[in-house]
């Protein structure tokens, strides 16, 4: 019997040749009309692999845009609320943009790739926006998503992975730099930032040369414990590195309908973002009126008691749980910190650093459902955030 | 070191001139830039033939608020006032219309016109409380005055009544056409109403919100019509007189380049000529769309708002056509007292919304709409002894005409004019000496409006009150600290009213003080 292959209308990756050889779970989600997967193997191992050795996610179904022009720098600098004036050339920024109303549209990463010349990529599409941005500049905005394969090479072995490629400058590059190396012909950027808050670089490519590129990393990093690995690993990861994303802990401006369901950057701990001495930017005159005047919102960090993730729960200032002040947006138990760990968003004034909080927490054992009243510790920083992170050159691990 | 304002106003435009006497009069030290060599921008006279002089565009005076009047005494000089309405018909029987009264439309008509006009001046009168003043600010961060303001304008429409507010709010969003099909069986009558409805917009009588225009152009003084002395430049001389007695300096020839922005706020303005003057004010009399794009720059201002301005609706469809004559055309059935009056072509609704149908495709109408006046019968001054002046606003002309605006398309659509005109004046052609056309392309480069709209924007439900001329920016002040909008494009919109300039002055006054 012959199994007939069901079409889902989505893309594939240009790395799928290679994922798919080593598929064993059949776990896929769509990405922004890419599949992309859950996980290969295990995804626990493919978490470990990230902390411990080097996990190999592919990010190419992430939007990228190409922006170049004479008033590129303009653009981006009233796009965003910081100063990208600051960026140079082979520098990147993590940058967060808002509507007029300050609320935050998405956030990203932009690549200053040659002077005037920039990549922007983020989670969601924002074509229709960066348009309207664009008005009255000489600007212009190219989606470059299929056009460009990306991996992100994360873990404290992947510099010594990436050497074996002999990329000239990559000992000296810093965390947040760039810098374009020949593959094969083509141009190789490499640049040092990822979504795991550890030691960790993203390469890019041309999407016809994913696969030598792919099969020369994966050659290389036979013995440093190289792993691909899937959404499951990286969510793990990136909210032990404390990073904030769409639609788990905000949502975007334009795709809220109810007042007060989007978040300002200063209600998402992004006010080291936002750069008030820049004349003008999308979203300063209402941020400048709510620092004024005070937010509504907080982000937290939680240091949970017990070992139950906190899914979905409520956050109290009591452990009476009379009166909530907000709720958690992700959370898991984080096996390289040992902790119980979550982000969510709290009415201020309350979730200051050292705030003792309580969350709701539902669990189930065999069916029946329990709840517990855990304190929480309100953080300030990541809760995990390794020194070899920012180490120039990076250890040989 | 560039010379210093308390406060610029970009513009000698009536609205300009009103808000920036009512600045002097408060006690700023204003300045005045116009491009054009004469104030008034579309308020004004130009000679168009060898001593023939008309209004260049607006030509008769209806909206011009008391209030305006009140706070500059101003006294315009009127060569006539309550002139007639002669809606005209090819075989003579023409109808004509003054105040409430009309004649030659049969007694039912008669009475069914006095009582619907004394009910629109009812809505229209309620409306002119906030055509003079500026617009309450809505949503969670409105002050306590707004919200005051937004009360009463409930209030108001609950002393109507439950069933006159009901009919009201029913009204406000309706087309003009369907209310004068129900009301009246004159063609004639149901054409004049239509006009007036749809005039200066891009709206036929079918379409929503034409009651509202209606409205509109009885806020105020009910839409009595009067014929400025000199032509509507007479209102604009006189109107820069009031703001020199306060003290403002106005200088024309002085097109402004750009507002200067430093730090995120507005400094002043920079002139094609080079000239550079500084003010931590600077007030708007060009259209929103030309203040932002162009002499801002959409750079200095949020993306939402620069948005929202880019799709302006700014198309006009106005032209105005001006002949000169070696003597008055014969009218049939037009006794020769009356060439002193208004009179239009518009014999029926249909033919109204059948000249509009054309502009939706980038077309002039077959047999446009028009609004004739003889300026020069009752204003020696415009023409030559014995000889006058037609001035004719034509309807409709598009803006984005499909096949460009040259003088091939002007001769065209001058010959589309003068042969419907043939049938209600035919020894029209055999008197006419001198012709000129403005289209709205040509408004658009004399009188620097964009798209050369009556009103800066089309005003409609979605650009009138609280998002005018578009939401979050709908109180003068644009969102760029020391930077107004002055002029029609700002509420509540056009027509020679100086409502915007003065609501504007007044905002600025309180505004100012309270920083
Ligand atoms: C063809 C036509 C006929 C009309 N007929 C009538 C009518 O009969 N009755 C009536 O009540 N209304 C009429 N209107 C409407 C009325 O004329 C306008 O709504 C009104 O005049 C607008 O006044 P304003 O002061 O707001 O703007 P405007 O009169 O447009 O003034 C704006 C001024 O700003 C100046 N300006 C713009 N940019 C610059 C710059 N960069 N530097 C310096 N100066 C600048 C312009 O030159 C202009 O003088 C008519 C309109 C048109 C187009």
């Amino acid at each position: 019997m012959s199994v007939q292959e069901v079409e889902q209308g989505r893309l594939r990756s240009p790395f799928y040749p290679r994922q798919s050889e080593l598929d064993r779970l059949n776990l896929w989600h769509e990405w922004k009309g890419f599949s992309s997967a859950d996980g290969f193997f295990d995804t626990g191992l493919e978490y470990f692999s990230v902390r411990n050795s080097t996990g190999v996610f592919d990010i190419s179904p992430m939007t990228k845009y190409r922006i170049t022009g004479p008033d590129s720098l303009d653009f981006i600098d009233r796009l965003v609320t910081r100063d990208m004036q600051k960026i140079r050339p082979g520098r990147v920024a993590y940058a967060a943009w808002c509507d007029d109303q300050g609320q935050v549209i998405d956030d990203g990463t932009i690549f200053h790739l040659r002077e005037g010349e920039y990549r922007l990529c983020s989670q969601e599409r924002h074509m229709s926006w960066f348009r309207a941005a664009a008005i009255g500049m000489d600007v212009d905005i190219a989606d470059e998503t299929l056009d460009i394969a990306a991996l992100a090479v994360q873990g404290p072995t992947s510099y010594s992975i990436l050497r074996q490629l002999d990329i000239p400058g990559l000992d000296e590059l810093k965390p947040f730099g760039l810098l374009h190396a020949d593959f094969e012909g083509s141009e190789l950027m490499v640049s040092r930032t990822g979504f795991t808050g550890d030691l960790g670089y993203e390469i890019w490519i041309e999407t016809k040369q994913a696969v030598p590129l792919w099969d020369a990393l994966f050659e290389a990093g036979r013995l440093y414990g190289i792993r691909a690995i899937g959404t499951a690993a990286l969510d793990l990861a990136r909210i032990e590195a404390g990073f904030i994303q769409a639609y788990s802990d905000f949502l975007p401006a334009n795709a809220t309908v109810r007042p007060g369901r989007s978040r300002s950057p200063l209600e998402l701990g992004l006010d080291w973002l936002v750069d008030f001495k820049k004349p003008v930017f999308n979203g300063r005159r209402a941020l400048a009126k709510e620092k004024r005047r005070g937010s509504t919102w907080r982000l937290v960090k939680l240091d949970i008691e017990g070992n139950k993730p906190a899914h979905h729960s409520y956050i109290y200032p009591a452990p009476s749980g009379q009166k909530e002040v907000g709720f958690i947006t992700s959370a898991a138990w984080s096996p390289v910190c040992k902790q119980n760990i979550a982000l969510g968003s709290v009415r201020t004034p309350h979730g200051k650093p050292g705030d003792r909080l309580w969350v709701e927490i539902y669990y189930q054992r065999e069916m029946h459902w329990s709840r517990v009243m855990a304190e929480a510790t309100v953080v300030e920083q990541p809760f995990w955030n390794p020194a070899r992170r920012r180490a120039t050159p990076p250890g040989p691990y | 070191m560039a010379e210093r304002y308390d406060a610029i106003v970009v513009g000698a435009g009536h609205n300009g001139l009103v808000c920036a006497a009512l600045l002097a009069k408060g006690g700023k030290k204003v300045l005045v830039l116009e491009a054009n060599e004469r104030v008034g921008g579309a308020a004004v006279t130009r000679e168009f033939a060898d001593g023939y002089s008309v209004s260049s565009c607006a030509h008769l005076l209806y909206q011009l608020q008391p209030q305006v009047e009140k706070d500059l005494g101003l006294k315009p000089a009127l060569v006539a006032s309550g002139l007639h309405t002669v809606a005209l018909a090819k075989d003579g029987k023409h109808v004509r219309i003054v105040g409430n009264e009309v004649s030659g439309a049969g007694q039912d008509d008669a009475d069914s016109y006095r009582r619907f006009h004394a009910r629109m001046c009812r809505y229209a009168d309620l409306l002119k409380t906030y055509v003079n003043q500026t617009p309450p600010r809505l949503g969670r961060d409105a002050p306590k005055g707004d919200m005051l303001t937004l009360a009463r304008l409930g209030f108001d429409l609950r002393r109507l009544g439950r069933t006159e507010m009901r009919e009201f709010l029913r009204l406000i969003g309706m087309n003009i056409y369907d209310e004068v099909v129900e009301r009246f069986g004159s063609q004639l009558l149901r054409g004049a109403i239509s006009l007036d409805a749809v005039t200066g917009t891009h709206l036929g009588p079918r379409s929503p919100n034409t009651i509202l225009t209606y409205l509109y152009r009885l806020a105020g003084r009910h839409a009595e019509l009067c014929q400025p002395a000199g032509g509507m430049g007479g209102i604009a001389e006189a109107l820069a007189e009031r703001a020199r007695s306060f003290g403002a300096v106005i200088r024309t020839g002085m097109p402004v380049r750009r507002i200067v922005v430093e730090n995120g706020r507005a400094a002043g303005v920079e002139c094609e000529n080079g000239d550079a003057f500084s003010s931590w004010l600077v007030v708007s009399n060009a259209d929103p769309k030309t203040t932002i794009m162009k002499l801002v720059g959409t750079r200095h201002v949020e993306t939402g708002f620069t948005h929202r301005i880019h799709h302006l609706r700014m198309r006009g469809n106005v032209a105005k056509l001006h002949l000169a004559l070696d003597g008055l055309p014969s009218m049939s059935g037009v006794d020769k007292r009356e060439y002193g009056d208004r009179f239009i072509i518009a014999p029926d609704e249909n033919y109204v919304e059948r000249a509009f149908n054309h502009a939706k495709y980038g077309e002039t109408s077959a047999s446009p709409v028009f609004e004739i006046t003889f300026p020069s019968f009752r204003d020696t001054s415009l023409a030559p002894t014995g000889k006058h002046v037609m001035s004719a606003i034509v309807q409709y002309a598009p803006y984005a005409l499909r096949e460009g605006w040259s003088e091939k398309s002007k001769k065209a659509f001058i010959d589309t004019c003068m042969q419907v005109m043939a049938d209600y004046l035919p020894d029209l052609a055999g008197r006419v000496t001198a012709t000129e056309l403005l289209t709205p392309a040509d408004i658009e480069s004399q009188f620097h409006v964009t798209g050369g709209h009556w009103h800066h924007g089309e005003l409609a439900l979605d650009a009138f009150l609280f998002t005018r001329p578009v939401g979050g920016a709908a109180q003068y002040a644009m969102p760029l600290d020391g930077l107004y909008l002055c002029g029609a494009g700002a509420h509540p919109g056009g027509g020679v009213s100086g409502a915007a300039g003065r609501n504007a002055a007044r905002q600025i006054l309180k505004r100012e003080k309270s920083v």
